[in-house]
Parts: structure tokens; C-alpha cells; sequence
């Protein structure tokens, strides 16, 4: 026997998964994509309705769509009843009301993949500030609740809320084209989507304290979206190669943390732990980046690097001098100090401290740095396995006086007192 | 989260006999579809129980006997692999899978590290 509750369950799981898709559709129909979640929201409301009696229908995501068109024509009959009414009275406004509901029959139609990426890059588009895509991406793409993006960034529900109202007014009132832009622009839109999906990943994998499991939840949302991107556009090397940077470091992600929450480094991790089938599918859209000639792509460079951590079955076993060479593109095509001092890293792995040090003394006098703990940590250390202890003590408790993180300011200090 | 849908065997799969073009159609846009959707992991499908092995432990002793086994009910034919947010979403995936003839599959939710972290703490 199922109860009511799990038949609507069931239903709005269905729903959940057809929304993206719906939305998009009902957006190329309307051109507005509040009324077009609105719509959605009718289509479901008329599901549970009719679906406890009728049973799940063979192609759900047709009737939900079928359903939606059917309110969406209403919608626009009685905008055009009350503007013929007001043209009545004698107020004269021109209306291109019947036009839009002729094209409303063939307009659901079409590729509904072409409007999932139309709908994705509207919702990470740059005119928008950078967490209000984010938050847009999540409930549009994602199909996340107001209160579970609130929950995974620690924000209050309300603010999540009028983040995505003025996220879609923004769009409304600038006219953004419900469109994949072609040429020059395609480029740097595509950039902002990937960096949408990577700050995504990245803000449920930064965070180490895992107490609330929406935060990991947003690695698996971003990298489901990033495969659903590479579905829709298969030729852009750099969605495979952001692809498969979040497989690659999703595979550690059980590994990354001991019993009690406290972060492991990748040096010590129990490589056992990393999930090989995560691995082998990062490597696979790896490959794929690479035979579509992008293995210089920011994002490839970066998975390249991953991929070198997870090819090698003990931390002993890493492939240094290809890092150090991974990184020194990754400098070239994005410059970046703090790239630069991940290099310096690698280099001391690779060839020893006093290499590394070189290269850190050419970036430690860089403004972007000044108050990046991170550099005298890694100066440190350099300087201590280079016997320098004085100076190295001097180094850790700079760095140690930057850090906001507790345990790492006792690790800085004891690494102070011991030189 | 991750399930895997284990497709268990028929008299048909156990016989070697293939699926009919239209079936293996209709498959392959199922999986097209979870791979759209970006949950497909992995997916496979297993030759008869003829081609198998068994292996049972008992101490120092391994019994082993080859296949095929009888039971066809308890064996299985093949599997998916799929992330997804809910047991309702996967279990809407399960409902969409094209059989039609006395198929039957079982869901299974897969255990995580973080869930033998938890066992480990306890």
C-alpha cells in the first residue's frame, strides 16, 4: 500500500527531473523565465492532481511539458482579452499578443537540448554579479530549493530568495536573447559558465568541515551539470577538461578528511580510498579535452595536474617533473602568482628546496601575495630543509599571524619553535 | 548518491538469446537519456551464467563450481551504475527502464566513504 505522501514523492521526483528541461522549453515559448517557472510550478500542481489516479503517464516529461503549453495559451488568451478590453475603452495600445500565441504551438517543439544550453548560459550570464549566477544555475539547472541553496552556502533563505528575484529581473530588463551567442562572444560566455559550475564545485569541496551535507552535495550538483554541459556542447575541449578536473578531485573526496573532519594533505592520503571509477572517467574526459586539441586550456591544464595525483598509486610515485612542466604552461596561458607558488612546490619535489626557493624569491615581493599566508608557509619550509632556521622561524610565524584557521596557526607555530 | 539497478536474469538472458533490435533500440535511448541527465556512471550487461564461475569460502577450503547455475531468478544479466539526489529520483529512473515482459530489477543504494567513516567513529 502506498500512502498519498509517497505517491507525491514520487511525483515531484519526476517532476524534478523534467524541470530544467521545462523550464527551458516554457522560456524559448515565453520569454520570461519567472513565468516560465511559474508554468512549471501549474504543471506540477495539475500532476498530483491527476496523476494519483492515473497513474505516472509513459512520457512524463511530454505531458508536463504538454500541460505547461496548455496554461501558457491561457495565460496569454486572457493578457490579450484584457488588452483588447483596454483598446476597447479607447486607450489604443498596440499589442503583438496574437502573434505570440500562433508561434506557441510549433515553438515546444524544437531541439529542447538547444534550449538547456540556452538556458544555462542565461543563467551564468556576465551581466549578472557572480553569486547571483551561481544561485540562479543552482535553481534553474540544478532544480535546488531556495532553502537548500541557503543551506550549502550558509546564507540566510531570504537572501538566497531576492538573489534570484533581481537575478531574473536583471535579465528581463537588460532583454537578454534566450540564445547560445555564436562567434567571438561564444568564447567568453562559455568561460563564464564553466567558472559558474567550477566556483560551485569548488564551494562545496573547500569547505572541510562537513557538517551540513548540502556542502558536499554542490561537487556532485556541479560535476552532474558540468556532464550535462558536455552533452550539449560535445566539441568544446574545456567542458571536458572541467569535466574532468571534478571527477578527478571528487575521487578524493572520501580521503580528504580523517574520522573526526580534520583535512588530510594528499600526501598522506590513503590513496585506497580514491574512488577508481571516478578516476577513470576524469582520465577518459581528460582524453577527450586533449584529441579536441585542448590540452593548453586553463581547465585541462589544471585536470592534467590532478590527473598526474591520481595516476600515481603512492604519493612517492607522483610524476614531479611533468607538474612542474603542467604548471609552467598553466603560468604562461593564466599568469598568476599564487600559480606560480604552486610551481615553486612542485620544483621543490621535483629538483629540491634551493630550486624552489629561487623561484619563490621572483614572486615574494608581489603586492597580490602580501597577505597570502601560503607563501611564507611554503618559504618556510624551504628555508628549513635548507637548514636556514632562523629564517625560517621568522617565516612561519608570518605566516602564522595571517591565517584565519586555527589549526593551522598551531601547526605554523610549533613549525616556528621547531625551525 | 549512488544506486546500481541490478537487472536480474530471464530463461532468454540464460539461453545467450540477444535482445531484439528494437528492444536494444529502446535501451540505448534509455541510457542516452541518463546520460543527458548526467547520471550515468556505468553500465554493463553480463554474458550467461554458462560462462561464470562460483566461488564459496568456507575456512581454509574454496569450493569452486563452474556455471551455469540454476535459479535463474537469483542470478543477474547486468547493471547501472547511477548519481543521483534522491531514492524517489532513482527510483523515477528505474520506473522509465524499457522492459515490458516479466523483467525485474532490484535497487540497491551504494554505500559511500563517508558512510564507513561514520561506521568507523561509532
Amino acid at each position: 500500500m502506498t500512502s498519498q505522501s509517497d505517491t507525491h514523492r514520487a511525483i515531484t521526483a519526476v517532476w524534478k527531473l523534467e524541470q530544467p528541461r521545462l523550464i527551458a522549453g516554457l522560456t524559448r515559448m515565453v520569454r520570461d523565465i519567472s513565468l516560465a517557472e511559474e508554468l512549471a510550478q501549474d504543471a506540477l500542481v495539475i500532476a498530483l492532481k491527476t496523476w494519483p489516479d492515473s497513474g505516472v503517464p509513459k512520457n512524463p516529461g511530454a505531458w508536463l511539458t504538454q500541460t505547461a503549453k496548455r496554461r501558457a495559451i491561457d495565460y496569454f488568451r486572457h493578457k490579450k482579452m484584457a488588452a483588447t478590453k483596454l483598446v476597447e475603452v479607447g486607450h489604443g495600445i498596440e499589442t503583438d499578443i496574437p502573434d505570440q500565441i500562433e508561434t506557441l504551438h510549433d515553438a515546444m517543439d524544437d531541439d529542447v537540448g538547444d534550449d538547456l544550453l540556452r538556458l544555462i548560459f542565461t543563467s551564468c550570464h556576465p551581466i549578472l554579479p557572480a553569486e547571483s549566477r551561481v544561485a540562479l544555475t543552482l535553481r534553474l539547472l540544478g532544480g535546488l530549493t531556495t532553502e537548500e541553496i541557503a543551506r550549502a552556502f550558509l546564507a540566510a533563505e531570504p537572501t538566497i530568495g531576492q538573489r534570484i528575484v533581481r537575478a531574473k529581473k536583471t535579465i528581463a530588463e537588460a532583454n537578454i536573447p534566450f540564445e547560445v551567442p555564436r562567434g567571438p562572444e561564444r568564447a567568453e560566455r562559455l568561460a563564464s559558465v564553466l567558472g559558474v559550475l567550477y566556483l560551485i564545485f569548488n564551494e562545496g569541496y573547500s569547505a572541510t568541515a562537513g557538517d551540513d551535507w548540502m556542502r558536499p552535495q554542490l561537487c556532485e550538483e556541479a560535476t552532474r551539470l558540468g556532464r550535462v554541459l558536455a552533452r550539449l556542447a560535445p566539441d568544446e575541449p574545456e567542458v571536458h577538461a572541467l569535466v574532468a578536473l571534478m571527477e578527478i578531485q571528487s575521487s578524493r573526496l572520501g580521503a580528504r578528511t580523517d574520522a573526526k573532519g580534520h583535512p588530510i594533505l594528499l600526501q598522506d592520503q590513503d590513496r585506497a580510498h580514491w574512488d577508481q571509477l571516478l578516476i577513470r572517467r576524469g582520465l577518459a574526459a581528460l582524453a577527450r579535452a586533449e584529441e579536441l586539441g585542448g590540452a593548453n586550456g586553463p581547465y585541462a591544464l589544471q585536470a592534467a595536474i590532478a590527473a598526474c595525483h591520481a595516476r600515481a598509486r603512492h604519493a612517492q610515485d607522483t610524476d614531479w617533473p611533468r607538474i612542474v612542466a603542467l604548471y609552467a604552461t598553466l603560468a604562461q596561458v593564466t599568469p598568476s602568482p599564487v600559480i606560480e607558488l604552486n610551481r615553486a612546490v612542485a620544483i621543490s619535489m621535483a629538483e629540491g628546496p634551493a630550486a624552489a626557493l629561487v623561484l619563490i624569491d621572483t614572486i615574494k615581493d608581489d603586492p597580490a601575495l602580501k597577505n597570502y599566508h601560503l607563501l611564507y608557509g611554503v618559504r618556510g619550509d624551504m628555508l628549513s630543509k635548507l637548514g636556514r632556521h632562523t629564517e625560517a622561524m621568522l617565516e612561519f610565524r608570518r605566516a602564522a599571524q595571517l591565517t584565519h584557521n586555527e589549526r593551522e596557526k598551531t601547526y605554523l607555530l610549533n613549525r616556528a619553535e621547531a625551525g | 548518491m549512488r544506486f546500481m539497478i541490478l537487472v536480474k536474469a530471464t530463461p532468454e538472458t540464460e539461453a545467450g538469446i540477444m535482445p531484439t533490435a528494437s528492444a536494444f533500440a529502446a535501451m540505448e535511448e534509455y541510457n542516452e537519456a541518463l546520460i543527458d541527465a548526467g547520471v550515468l556512471l556505468h553500465c554493463e550487461g553480463l554474458m550467461a551464467s554458462s560462462q561464470g564461475t562460483r566461488l564459496r569460502f568456507d575456512g581454509e577450503r574454496i569450493t569452486v563450481t563452474e556455471g551455469p547455475f540454476t535459479q535463474t531468478r537469483e542470478l543477474l544479466c547486468g547493471f547501472w551504475l547511477i548519481d543521483v539526489k534522491s531514492h524517489e529520483e532513482a527510483l523515477a529512473w528505474c520506473r522509465r527502464i524499457p522492459f515490458d515482459n516479466g523483467e525485474e530489477i532490484e535497487l540497491r543504494q551504494v554505500f559511500e566513504t563517508a558512510d564507513f567513516a561514520v561506521n568507523a567513529v561509532a
